[in-house]
């Protein structure tokens, strides 16, 4: 059979956000593929250059739609690194349960989209009542379900009454005999595992050349954690452990999130269960002293890093977002050579991408003499110029 | 049969105006166990004849370079054969167009839908619609040897190539589905992949090919070929409720009964068959066309051949 292409995305209806996969394949059998992952920059980076700290955060909360307490927790820590203060005890309890209710909820989410990726609708329906009341918490708890806004540079903008806490930790401790359903649905489901096993296989060696982050590496058995291997908040003092497998495949990736459920549900019992008394919010001034500093934070998707550099004013020079999804992309696409067609979406789907949080644009000059960026504006009417001639659509 | 009988028959009961309703309340129940199993409210009763309606007044879009007239009639073609299909099979009682071979001619006549759909899918001039067609039919390769095995084991133990003569031969004795229960079983999972429903949505998978063969089928073209698919769901449970489970009759009753009850007893069954169904669709995720030939090939047939060869010692001890 000669050689199709077929077209996956930027409008498909297993994709949620553009990409473009230009999928050679023969008869059902991908030969090779190309992929275009930026259709959606929102120029945050530049904008989080042009608004003091404190307004910076509520804009980087919208990068992303699940982590955005992650894109919130990594600048204000960074920033407060730089100005030498830290958050109280208190704040950075409230920021953890947080950061894991975020994850808890993520993971159920991607539960349900792998499953619905597959055709198993049931396990997608089922996953997604039981996010509503992780969601329903997390609403309780900060006021917000998506974009929570409970993160301040210095601690946290909202403290919580010991009745709210309780009602919250009696609405969390159900969840466990849920993920404990899933856990063995995922184990025994005879036409999910044989979608699941051996599909996207990832060595170690592959994983480490590739620099791929988060379940997809740990799934290949690469032990590492950011949360463990570079402490932050309250990960040090908390018992839990990091969940690995030597699946490498779908299966192991499913493996290693619905076992990171469980330590984030203890995580977040504990917590909940003694709460640090005292301030939530330390006092910060105004600007911070001229530095760098590489802000790291294990996302429910794997590593994301913050660089910052500031200037001595109350605005950061420079903010360089790097979101898991972008480290896993190559990964992705080595996994899919070779693979049948409709493994695509699985195997996409088991990174979890956030494909909007990956866009950015880079000026290139081809006689290599001007270095220099864009400003604000110039940024802006380029945008606006971009989608006026209709270029986008090239 | 006189002429006024027979236009009743084909027009009214059990013909194209029960046939419609009941197709549409089968989907409305099947969307609703399926619904209630995945903690949904589900739709209410009359949504599938709300959706047909609404689709057949939308615009017909013709894309270019796609066959108009194919695309048009390959969706009348497949209502047309599974409701003259359906004709044959015994619904209050004995069909009175049956006759000696129409278990065969309803087999193939069952068989046109997935083959119009491959016509469809070639025709569409979309690449989606394509890959979908030739999974159509790939799939039908690999279930129909099975599906055929499983439901020719009751009309070789009954002698009859007549559905409404396996009927009445299982009328005073022990049905089908308790002789064959492994036939029941492949015929069941068989229709499951003729209907191209979870886990054998193969050829339709939702996000790996849009929407299969039907990605270019819009308004009426597409409201009749949900059609028929509602159709043969009807059609198919009919078939394996008078193959297996008696159609008509009552149970441990060896007369057939009233056109009333017998209907009653024929509505019960479908209905039985496609809890069955449902609970299948809601229950599996989909399998990959590769492992469906595999499995096919190796489990579902060596089933069927298994209940074929034990018909003849079911026919000796049953004299």
């Amino acid at each position: 059979m000669a050689e199709v292409l077929v077209p996956i995305g930027p409008q498909h209806p297993a994709l949620k956000e553009p990409v473009s996969f230009r999928v050679w394949a023969d008869g059902e059998v991908i030969v090779r593929l190309e992929m275009d992952v930026s259709y959606n920059h929102r120029g945050i980076e530049k904008g989080a250059e042009q608004r003091d700290f404190h307004r910076t955060l509520p804009l980087l909360e919208r990068i992303c739609g699940i982590c955005s307490h992650s894109h919130t927790t990594v600048f204000a820590k960074g920033i407060e690194a730089l100005m030498q203060v830290e958050a109280p005890p208190r704040a950075r309890a409230i920021r953890t349960v947080v950061a894991e209710l975020e994850r808890v909820h993520s993971h159920l989410l991607w539960l349900g989209v792998a499953a619905h990726e597959v055709g198993f609708n049931t396990l997608f329906m089922w996953t997604w009542r039981d996010r509503e009341a992780v969601q329903d918490v997390l609403e309780a708890l900060t006021g917000n379900r998506v974009n929570y806004g409970i993160n301040a540079v210095g601690g946290v903008r909202r403290d919580w009454p010991p009745d709210l806490v309780s009602t919250a930790l009696d609405r969390v401790a159900p969840l466990g005999d849920r993920v404990r359903l899933y856990a063995d649905m995922v184990a025994r489901e005879k036409t999910m595992l044989a979608r699941f096993t051996g599909v996207g296989k990832l060595t170690r060696e592959q994983v480490l050349a590739y620099g791929a982050v988060g379940p997809t590496a740990r799934a290949s058995g690469v032990d590492y954690d950011v949360r463990r291997d570079d402490p932050y908040l309250d990960y040090a003092r908390l018992p839990w452990k990091v969940i690995t497998d030597d699946h490498g495949d779908v299966l192991g990736r499913t493996l290693v999130r619905v076992g990171e459920l469980h330590e984030s549900l203890n995580m977040i019992q504990v917590l909940l269960r003694d709460l640090p008394p005292g301030e939530i919010r330390a006092k910060v001034p105004r600007t911070a002293p001229p530095g760098e500093f590489l802000s790291r934070y294990e996302a429910p998707r794997g590593e994301l890093v913050h660089f910052l550099r500031t200037n001595g004013t109350d605005r950061a020079e420079r903010v360089d977002v790097r979101t898991p999804t972008m480290a896993n992309w190559t990964s992705v696409a080595m996994a899919l050579r070779g693979r049948w067609l409709a493994d695509i979406p699985v195997i996409v789907a088991a990174i979890d991408p956030c494909l909007s949080c990956t866009s950015r644009v880079s000026l290139a000059d081809p006689e290599g003499r001007d270095r220099g960026g864009m400003t604000w504006d110039e940024l802006r009417e380029h945008g606006i110029r971009f989608y006026a001639e209709g270029r986008h659509e090239r | 049969m006189t002429v006024p009988a027979l236009l009743l028959h084909l027009l009214v009961f059990p013909g194209l105006l029960f046939l419609v309703s009941w197709s549409l309340a089968l989907e409305w129940v099947d969307r609703k166990v399926a619904a209630r199993m995945q903690s949904r409210v589900g739709p209410p009763p009359l949504q599938p004849l709300a959706d047909f309606v609404k689709l057949l007044g939308k615009e017909v879009i013709q894309p270019g370079g796609a066959g108009g007239r194919v695309l048009g009639l390959a969706p009348l073609l497949s209502f047309a054969s599974v409701a003259t299909a359906f004709l044959l099979l015994p619904v209050s009682g004995s069909s009175p167009l049956g006759f000696q071979g129409d278990l065969v001619v309803a087999l193939y006549l069952l068989t046109v839908p997935t083959v119009a759909l491959l016509l469809v899918g070639w025709s569409s001039s979309n690449v989606f619609a394509a890959v979908g067609g030739v999974r159509a039919v790939t799939q039908m390769f690999i279930y129909e040897v099975p599906f055929y095995l499983a439901l020719l084991g009751p009309a070789l133990l009954a002698g009859s190539w007549s559905v409404s003569g396996i009927v009445e031969w299982q009328a005073g004795r022990p049905w089908m589905g308790i002789l064959q229960p492994v036939g029941l079983l492949v015929g069941l999972v068989g229709l499951q992949a003729k209907l191209e429903r979870t886990p054998f949505d193969i050829p339709e998978a939702e996000t790996e090919i849009v929407a299969g063969p039907l990605t270019e089928l819009t308004g009426r073209r597409l409201a009749v070929m949900h059609l028929a698919k509602d159709a043969l769901l009807a059609a198919g449970c009919a078939l394996l409720a008078a193959l297996f489970l008696g159609g008509p009759l009552r149970p441990f009753s060896a007369a057939l009964p009233g056109a009333v009850e017998g209907f009653l007893w024929f509505a019960a069954k479908t209905l039985l068959l496609l809890l069955v169904l449902s609970t299948m669709r809601a229950a599996t995720a989909r399998i990959r066309i590769d492992q469906l030939d595999a499995w096919g090939w190796k489990v579902l047939c060596s089933l069927a051949l298994a209940q074929m060869a034990l018909v003849p010692f079911l026919a000796s001890w049953m004299e």
